[in-house]
């Protein structure tokens, strides 16, 4: 039976295909790592013992009844407590939803359940996606198995650190600023976004809807690429999903390994300025002399706009985020408070002890930029901003096929030293709200260590529906490195 | 100049329909004013021709065939309700009862 510690997706379901070793015994195996590592780390906010055996099983009993069990056979799987799950209490580490379970599946799960993934339990986050440094769960923070003083990042932190760990093979987390990708680099692994549209939002629970990118972790490019390809293309059930068809994202991973011939890498002056931390800048700057000895030609790109996105993105997801949370009222789901005399203050009160503090600022912001008279100023302003920034991306790919910057400034930081000023925790989003806001694809893996060994992050972004040469650049840097071999400490164990 | 103070904060949260504490209401204010002040950078920014970019990709808003499909069962809808009576979700009387005092719940 294979050592699940650091193990790739990808090899475990090629054992269980090949019927080498048990679905069973691999999700037996890290449950076990769960129940002796987790308390330490908190990435699980449930685990789903029966309901991941009985999965596990049935893959067993597709493979030995000579029934394809799916290209995920077995690879056991986090899932981010954003992702709705039948009968499983999802509550996107908020008060305010404790108690609630789904009565249906979100499409993303539902295609890597039926792919053969099975789900071992549901990760901690930011509540409602808001946050990067996983701070703000009401159920208390992550920690980065690299460093147990430091966040793991945010807001899908429990994902990053989880398949950090080995308590999972792979997972799944939603990325509105760079909650996929910066968490990824601060706990050292692969992180997704894809095109916006090209994983269904359906049964995701909404946080800022025209920004809200559901994509995959995992511990090598190829495991990522293997994740998406499963959870990708068009839905019915999500008007906004996008119906070009889906790439061959495993096949792209592995041809970097042949190297990058022909392909132009744009590097952004903006993306190099002050405030960096110098060990991430060099390790990022070594990365990018590795891609090009692979083969690549690395131009010098301008992205003028960048030093708006970080204000364009707050007005914007804080306004989307105030319509998206009004659902919270006490009435049909979730929290309802004990002390309300009219239906006025069944919703104030439910909404004031539901909501925590991140929460209750972006509402309070958000209603704020809508309102009558200001809308024009701030939230209008703030669309016809995210289309110069989009167009600078536009821009720059007609001389490039892909950027690469670094996904986040510094490395992880300690609990409590960004948390206390929500403006500092904002910026720490820099690198990677851009991407989201002009809705193209974006990936982050892991390049070096700083001196006090915490991971370092190489973001490679695409143009809309790049995912492809994105996973191609990815793969050829893992290739020639072995950075994504080194497990962290809390994982050796 | 603070360009948001407590009592707008105050009347902010009662249209979000958010109780907030005092505390809640100083900070709230700190935090919002300090964020505001960072957003204005966009006024230095001309966006005099730029149409606004309401969604990220080309979208013609789809419309399914009006047909009826399955859909969830009235146990299944109502399973999460914090308080239910019969098939309705129940919330506190919003009908005053003639005769009742105002604030009969």
């Amino acid at each position: 039976m294979i050592d699940v510690r650091g193990a790739s997706a990808v090899a475990l379901a090629d054992g269980v295909r090949a019927g080498k070793w048990r679905a069973r015994d691999v999700v037996d195996q890290y449950l076990d790592r769960i129940a002796r590592l987790d308390p330490a780390l908190g990435c699980y906010l449930l685990v789903d013992t029966a309901g991941a055996q009985r999965q596990a099983d049935a893959v067993d009993a597709a493979q030995k009844a000579g029934r394809d069990p799916g290209p995920l056979a077995g690879v056991p799987l986090g899932i981010k407590d954003i992702f709705c799950t039948r009968g499983v209490e999802t509550t996107c580490a908020s008060k305010i939803l404790r108690g609630f379970v789904p009565p249906y599946e979100s499409t993303a799960t539902a295609r890597l359940g039926a792919a053969g993934a099975v789900a071992l339990g549901k990760l901690n986050m930011d509540e409602f996606a808001m946050g990067s440094s996983t701070e703000n769960s009401s159920a208390g923070p992550t920690r980065n198995p690299w460093s147990p003083a430091h966040v793991p990042g945010g807001s899908s932190g429990g994902s990053a650190a989880a398949v950090a760990a080995s308590l999972c093979a792979g997972a799944i987390g939603t990325d509105t600023g760079g909650s996929i990708r910066q968490p990824a680099a601060l706990c050292g692994v692969v992180g997704m976004k894809p095109t916006y549209g090209r994983v269904s939002r359906y049964g995701v629970i909404a946080f800022a809807s025209s920004l809200d990118h559901p994509g995959p972790f995992g511990r090598t490019v190829e495991d990522a690429a293997a994740l998406l390809e499963v959870m990708a293309g068009l839905d019915p059930l999500d008007a906004t999903s996008i119906p070009q068809p889906v790439g061959a994202y495993r096949q792209a991973a592995r041809a970097g390994g042949e190297g990058l011939g022909g392909v132009r890498l744009g590097v952004p002056t903006e993306y190099f300025q002050a405030g960096m931390d110098p060990e991430v800048e060099a390790s990022v700057r070594a990365a990018i002399d590795e891609l090009a000895r692979a083969g690549a030609k690395i131009v010098p790109v301008s992205l003028p706009h960048t030093k708006y996105a970080i204000a364009t993105y707050y007005l914007i997801c804080t306004a989307e985020a105030s319509s998206n949370l009004a659902r919270y009222d006490g009435v049909r789901y979730g929290h309802r408070t004990a002390q309300a005399r009219s239906l006025d203050e069944l919703y104030a009160k439910t909404r004031g002890e539901g909501f925590g503090a991140e929460p209750k600022r972006r509402i309070m912001l958000g209603a704020y930029v809508l309102r009558a008279g200001y809308y024009e100023a701030y939230y209008g302003k703030a669309l016809r901003a995210r289309r110069k920034i989009a167009d600078d991306f536009s821009a720059a790919f007609a001389a490039c096929d892909a950027i690469v910057t670094p996904t986040s400034p510094v490395p992880a930081f300690k609990f409590g030293e960004r948390s206390a000023d929500p403006l500092q925790m904002y910026l720490a989003d820099v690198y990677t709200v851009a991407p989201d806001l002009a809705g193209i694809p974006a990936l982050s893996q892991i390049c070096g260590l700083t001196q006090a060994g915490l991971p370092i992050g190489l973001q490679t972004i695409g143009p809309a529906l790049g995912e492809e040469i994105c996973f191609r650049v990815a793969g050829a840097f893992e290739a020639r490195t072995d950075w994504h071999t080194r497990l962290p400490p809390e994982a050796a164990r | 100049m603070a360009r948001i103070g407590p009592e707008e904060v105050r009347e902010l949260a009662t249209l979000a329909r958010l109780q907030l504490s005092e505390d809640e209401v100083v900070r709230m204010t700190g935090d919002l004013a300090a964020i505001l002040d960072y957003v204005d950078a966009l006024r230095a920014l001309d966006t005099a021709d730029v149409e606004p970019m309401t969604h990220a990709v080309p979208f013609d808003c789809p419309l399914r065939a009006d047909r009826v499909g399955p859909s969830l069962s009235l146990e299944e809808a109502l399973a999460n309700a914090p308080r239910r009576e019969g098939s309705f979700f129940e919330v506190p009387r919003i009908v005053p009862v003639a005769g009742a005092p105002e604030d009969e719940p």
